[in-house]
């Protein structure tokens, strides 16, 4: 089936005075409609690039990006500027008219479409009534807080019924709690405007919050696309499992980092395996049972639960006895528990 | 020395600063704004980037900007003649004061466009908004604030310069200064011209940071 946006064999390189950067390199990419696609990767990753290449504000070097079946560097610049109406985009940094207030922000793109001013005013105060900020229509930008703002910068990138919504990093400066109401907001649209959304980010927690789909980018490169419960249960490259164990959570006080230490330096002496529960392998105590049958201790290095998509998936990681004939055992008994288990050993480098 | 002659003299020498100055200024704008805009708009880092376009307006500017004003006046005295039919007097110093004003206005205009976050064009420009547009609703809109101050600064300079038109008998305040106060060693009188432009100066300044604080949307 043809995808909403569709990138074959794109490939960006920024030309300095004397050094050549390939930021993207040979991107496939189908993002279907109605669906919201993650984009992530490391910082420096391309992500970025990728995402502006999609509504042409950088211009590939070469490949296609077709978006609704129309190849984009076939329109003309007045083509174009029309389609980016229908490709709305958000921010990190959320990119409002600093000197206009809320509702002037919002009338900026629909009088750039050349609504006339009534009409505008009236689709603006409907749409802060959609992000919930009907209150705040003559403030301007200085006075919301972070969160306010992306509400705002959401309404103003809904103002002109776009099919398609870019989201840059559009959570990254906000704190995990106005994350999570953003992220639902967005879920909201989509589900209840049928819009596309893509998001960009270097969160897994973004990732597996909401998205349907996603796309590992590394070094450049799309390291691995598909759904995100496939990727999270078995990640195939390495990107996607670094992302996956590392690239996590808002680990940033002393407390994890030392805790974080730990578990990789216990990782280096015995092999590591990962696992992840389904929602019916919950039933049984797998691992208790394990331990019983194989008579050796396992070390539980980490555990967690995370909501991907609305369904609870847990996750261990485990450190398995050095003897590798049972180590070898424990695997085989814990697949054929029907669970997914791969080395981790391996990303400690 | 408070005759009435004198104080009507002086009355009148505000009147020319203030009428050499504030039409310099607007006509400096009339020609400096839109030459600021396309500066930094074909600039490298511009929104349309047009290297022949840059480097043109960019050398006229420099050009212009390194010939100390005093000379310009009298190199220009001929072109002067020319349009407003003599050399000497208020009218006649607004001619050479546009020319020295307009590249100078223009860098201020430009320097204010720059500051312009680039996020906020680029947020315009994923809207479908054409050059014109961004120009008119984004980079004017955005840097009104700095754009006023370069007002203030640009007003500032344009009557320090018409005070040196008195060299050439071009009025004012500083035609004042210079005849009683250099030719006929009245440094009473010169004194007096001195005060009263640093209370114009004082004045504009003050109006200028007032209006622009008032604009600005970025303070709470």
């Amino acid at each position: 089936m043809e995808g909403i946006i569709e990138v074959r064999n794109l490939t960006k390189t920024f030309q300095d005075k004397n050094n050549k950067v390939e930021a993207l390199k040979d991107i496939n990419l189908s993002i279907h409609k109605g669906e919201i696609f993650g984009i992530i990767g490391m910082s420096g990753a391309g992500k970025s690039t990728l995402v502006r290449c999609l509504n042409f504000l950088e211009k590939p070097t070469s490949g296609i990006v077709s978006v609704d079946g129309k190849d984009l560097s076939k329109l003309t610049a007045k083509e174009l500027r029309n389609k980016r109406m229908e490709i709305s985009m958000i921010f990190q940094h959320f990119n409002l008219l600093m000197q206009k207030s809320v509702l002037d922000n919002i009338c900026f793109p629909l009088s750039i479409a050349g609504v006339n001013k009534k009409e505008a005013r009236d689709r603006a105060l409907e749409l802060l009534k959609i992000v919930g900020m009907e209150e705040k229509a003559g403030a301007y930008p200085s006075q919301l807080s972070g969160g306010q703002k992306q509400r705002v910068a959401i309404a103003r990138a809904l103002a002109n019924n776009p099919k398609i919504l870019l989201c840059d990093e559009a959570t990254s400066a906000l704190d995990p709690q106005t994350t999570k109401s953003i992220l639902e907001l967005l879920k909201n649209i989509n589900e209840e405007y049928g819009i596309t959304i893509v998001i960009i980010t270097h969160e897994m927690a973004v990732v597996r919050e909401i998205c349907s789909h996603v796309a590992i980018i590394s070094n450049g490169t799309l390291a691995e696309a598909g759904k995100v419960i496939d990727i999270f249960t078995s990640p195939k490259t390495k990107a996607a499992k670094d992302l996956i164990l590392h690239g996590d959570e808002n680990i940033s006080n002393e407390l994890t980092d030392t805790y974080k230490d730990a578990t990789i330096k216990l990782m280096k002496t015995k092999r590591c395996i990962r696992i992840v529960f389904s929602e019916n392998s919950s039933f049984e105590p797998v691992i208790a049972n394990m331990v019983l049958e194989h008579k050796a201790p396992v070390n539980i290095l980490k555990a967690d639960t995370k909501n991907i998509g609305g369904i609870a998936r847990g996750e261990m990681i485990l450190g398995l006895p050095e003897d590798e004939d049972t180590a070898s055992r424990m695997i085989a008994y814990l697949k054929g528990r029907g669970l997914a288990v791969e080395e981790v050993s391996d990303y400690v480098d | 020395m408070w005759t009435r002659e004198i104080i009507k003299m002086l009355m009148e020498g505000i009147f020319d600063t203030l009428y050499m100055t504030l039409v310099s200024t607007f006509m400096g704008y009339v020609i400096g704004l839109p030459m600021g805009i396309v500066l930094a708009v074909t600039d490298k880092q511009g929104i349309k980037p047009n290297k022949f376009i840059y480097k043109l307006l960019d050398f006229i500017a420099n050009v212009i900007r390194s010939i100390p004003f005093l000379i310009l006046l009298i190199v220009l005295i001929p072109f002067t003649k020319l349009v407003v039919g003599r050399s000497y007097g208020s009218t006649a110093t607004i001619v050479p004061l546009v020319i020295a004003a307009a590249p100078f206005i223009a860098r201020l205009v430009e320097s204010s466009i720059q500051e312009v976050d680039k996020g906020v064009i680029e947020a315009a420009e994923s809207m479908g908004a054409g050059t014109f547009t961004i120009i008119r609703k984004v980079l004017l809109v955005e840097a009104r604030t700095s754009l006023l101050v370069g007002v203030t600064i640009a007003t500032g300079t344009i009557l320090g310069y018409s005070a040196m038109a008195g060299i050439v008998g071009g009025g004012g305040l500083g035609d004042i200064a210079i005849r009683y106060g250099y030719n006929r060693y009245q440094s009473d009188i010169m004194l007096v011209t001195i005060v009263l432009l640093i209370i114009l100066v004082q004045l504009f300044q003050g109006l200028g940071m007032m209006l622009s604080n008032k604009l600005d949307k970025r303070k709470r």
